[in-house]
């Protein structure tokens, strides 16, 4: 399949001789293409965020938006997270879809309340009766010193609340295919993007499709081990593969996409294959997704486990500024194929 | 370079070097106020020239924070914090080295911190939008928007508590303004009467968000104006209005505990973050920068400093001399600095390790 392919590099895909003439656009082009298209058929989509109608656009995601659907429908708004996620979830039980823009991650905490007392529950508390479809995009920020408020990865936090979705797409495929499944959802979805994301390239087809939130994809056939690799951290994954390749050691590396709900069955069924598994997350270790995946697979799969699950993932430590720090806190491939090999060993 | 140079004894060693004087009292004041006009100038200049070199080495791509330049807005932070005592507290915000500096925080220090080093103001761990000198008040800063305003109505709250004659400034930009922590803290300290004064930087952009694309009005003091706190608006571009707004204001906060609330009027010249102008991406017109840099607040207070007879051309030369001498002694301490130890990273994330 064409479109879960994972590309490391432009010569990656130009030496991709069998998908020839398939068009290729980056993760960025490819969110504002799911904009666009659903703004188009839906005049209930709407977007709004802090500097969403600014030149840069969000990181290139939004740009032009606002000169093609005015102001009024991709509105920049006060700084005021809460409340306006309050407005958002309002327009959305009145029968708009809003698209609520971070362009970090560590601006989520202001708006916890709304998102987290409201937003996740408003459907269960009326019984069923009244459900607020908004996505959230928020981007994970990373390295320039961005330090410890302009960096958290805490998507697991969300995890953590009934009532919520949250996906990670890691390909511009999934970026577009799972932001119109959101819009289209009718539950409040976490969308969680990666900022080193943004420039990573595959096929896109043009028009209008779905990525079923909750269907992870196998991005790598193996026998060996299998790798489950989070949002930026599939790259690190296939990098991985690719050195232990050399060495005989066959990886299976699976993208869950969406992390809630969570394909479990796609990892459960791997596992039976090569029973060894390592999960690499873009965020913390501490109970993190990590740890409710491996939890599962304990629970469910222990029979199968040839050893114990291993996880890769940031240390309980805010981020640091300085770039000797950074290098240390992030882990990357090598950490991931010493892991696999210290398993195999 | 006469004057120059008593004035600069009066502030560095309390006391004139010229004793021929025959009034001395009137002479003794008059001579005091120059000096406090000419130090103003020269914190200007400090932070003008400290931040220009940051734009200097930028490019060469091993400052690696994000910096968010403080040029054009240089004499809010001087006209306010030249009334502060060394150990009054200010809260800043992500564009916060003018405020440091302004408080007597030393270059070396910062410099450091954005270079990662050890010797950094926060160890490396910081960067350029969490400076910190508990030394001078500095507790610490926030980068996230409207963050530091409830923290600095807590320290003033524990210096009303405390009765340590201590005042508050926090410094927020006109996007803060935005933020329900502004309001919820303007609310607290009507209620409280606590010693503090906020400064309101209206520079009419957060990011590249126009003032109008976020608000009905211009004017943010009508919201401390509805909790009936003391305010003012003043053109931030002109140290000694701000000079005098914040005279009042700091007096009566540690004289009888009151609030006031401070709108300064100024413009950022740079992109919000990083060592650019803006107008080139198209964020802002060029015509509106160049009318604000026609009101550069150090021009403006050079021209009135030299009309005052305080200094000339010469002298103010001669300033700039010495305070880049500074600033490539600061810069030099930062390089030779030593990067922090890879496991400091897990240093300092639990008070006392524990
Ligand atoms: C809560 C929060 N929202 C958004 C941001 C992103 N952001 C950083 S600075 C800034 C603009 C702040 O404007 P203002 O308060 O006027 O300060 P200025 O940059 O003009 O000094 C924004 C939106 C943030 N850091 N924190």
């Amino acid at each position: 399949m064409p479109w879960t392919k994972v590309f490391l590099n432009n010569k990656e895909l130009d030496n991709d001789g069998v998908n020839k003439g398939l068009r290729s656009i980056s993760y960025k082009e490819a969110l504002k293409e799911a904009h666009n298209l659903m703004m188009d058929k839906d005049e209930r989509v709407f977007i709004m965020g802090e500097g969403v109608d600014d030149p840069g656009g969000v990181f290139g995601s939004t740009v032009g938006l606002c000169d093609k659907f005015g102001r009024d429908r991709v509105m920049d708004i006060p700084l005021a997270e809460n409340g306006m996620t309050g407005v958002a979830i309002g327009a959305a039980i009145a029968g708009m879809k809003p698209i609520f823009v971070h362009m970090r991650m560590d601006f989520l905490p202001m708006c916890m309340d709304q998102i987290i007392n409201h937003a996740a529950k408003w459907y269960y508390m009326s019984g069923g009766r009244v459900n607020v479809n908004i996505v959230i995009r928020s981007i994970i920020g990373r390295g320039w010193g961005s330090a410890a408020q302009h960096s958290q990865a805490i998507h697991g936090l969300f995890v953590h609340i009934p009532g919520l979705k949250v996906v990670m797409p890691a390909t511009p495929y999934d970026a577009k295919g799972l932001l119109i499944s959101a819009l289209e959802d009718g539950n409040p979805v976490m969308f969680v993007e990666h900022r080193w994301l943004y420039d990573s390239i595959g096929y896109v087809p043009n028009d209008i499709y779905t990525v079923p939130i909750g269907k992870g994809v196998v991005r790598r056939q193996g026998k060996d081990v299998t790798v489950v690799a989070i949002s930026h951290m599939i790259y690190e994954a296939m990098l991985a593969a690719k050195e232990l390749q050399n060495e005989g050691v066959d990886v299976e590396i699976i993208d869950p996409r969406s992390i809630k709900p969570l394909d479990e069955g796609l990892i459960f069924e791997s596992i039976r294959k090569t029973g060894r598994l390592v999960i690499a997350d873009v965020g913390g270790k501490m109970v993190g997704v990590g740890a409710e995946i491996a939890s599962r697979v304990y629970e469910d799969m222990y029979g199968f486990l040839k050893g114990p699950v291993r996880r890769i993932g940031l240390p309980d430590v805010p981020t640091p500024c300085s770039s000797v720090l950074e290098k240390a806190y992030y882990p990357d491939y090598k950490d991931i194929v010493n892991s696999i090999k210290t398993l195999l060993s | 370079m006469k004057i120059l140079e008593n004035l600069f004894h009066i502030i560095y060693y309390g006391k004139s070097c010229d004793l021929n004087s025959e009034n001395m009292e009137i002479e003794e004041i008059m001579k005091a106020d120059k000096a406090i006009i000419l130090e103003l100038l020269r914190k200007m200049l400090l932070i003008r020239r400290f931040e220009e070199k940051i734009i200097d080495v930028y490019s060469v791509q091993d400052m690696k924070t994000p910096v968010h330049l403080y040029i054009g807005q240089e004499a809010i932070a001087c006209g306010v914090c030249v009334h502060l005592k060394n150990d009054d507290y200010v809260f800043s915000t992500h564009r916060s080295h003018g405020h440091c500096l302004a408080k007597g925080t030393p270059p070396s220090i910062l410099y450091a911190e954005f270079y990662g080093r050890k010797s950094g103001c926060a160890k490396g761990k910081g960067g350029s939008m969490h400076l910190v000198d508990t030394e001078r008040g500095i507790w610490g800063t926030t980068a996230i928007v409207g963050g530091g305003i409830p923290l600095g109505i807590g320290t003033a709250l524990a210096s009303k508590m405390k009765r340590d004659n201590k005042v508050t400034v926090v410094f927020f930009g006109d996007g803060a303004a935005d933020e329900g922590t502004l309001q919820e803290s303007l609310n607290f300290v009507s209620l409280k009467k606590l010693p503090v004064i906020f400064v309101c930087e209206n520079n009419f952009y957060a990011t590249n968000s126009h003032l109008r694309a976020r608000r009905a009005t211009d004017d943010i003091i009508r919201q401390a104006q509805a909790c009936s706190i003391n305010s003012l608006q003043v053109n931030g571009n002109n140290v000694m209005d701000v000079y005098n707004a914040a005279k009042n204001a700091v007096d009566m906060a540690r004289d009888s505990g009151e609030a006031s609330f401070i709108e300064c009027k100024t413009y950022r010249w740079m992109e919000h973050v990083g060592p650019n102008y803006d107008y080139i991406k198209g964020c802002r017109p060029q015509s509106e920068l160049d009318e604000w840099i026609k009101n550069c607040p150090i021009e403006h207070h050079k021209d009135f400093t030299k009309s005052m007879g305080i200094i000339t051309e010469d002298d103010f030369v001669d300033m700039i001399n010495i305070i880049d001498a500074e600033i490539e002694t600061a810069i030099a301490f930062a390089k030779e600095s030593a990067f922090p130890d890879t496991k400091e990273l897990f240093e300092d994330v639990l008070f006392n390790n524990i």
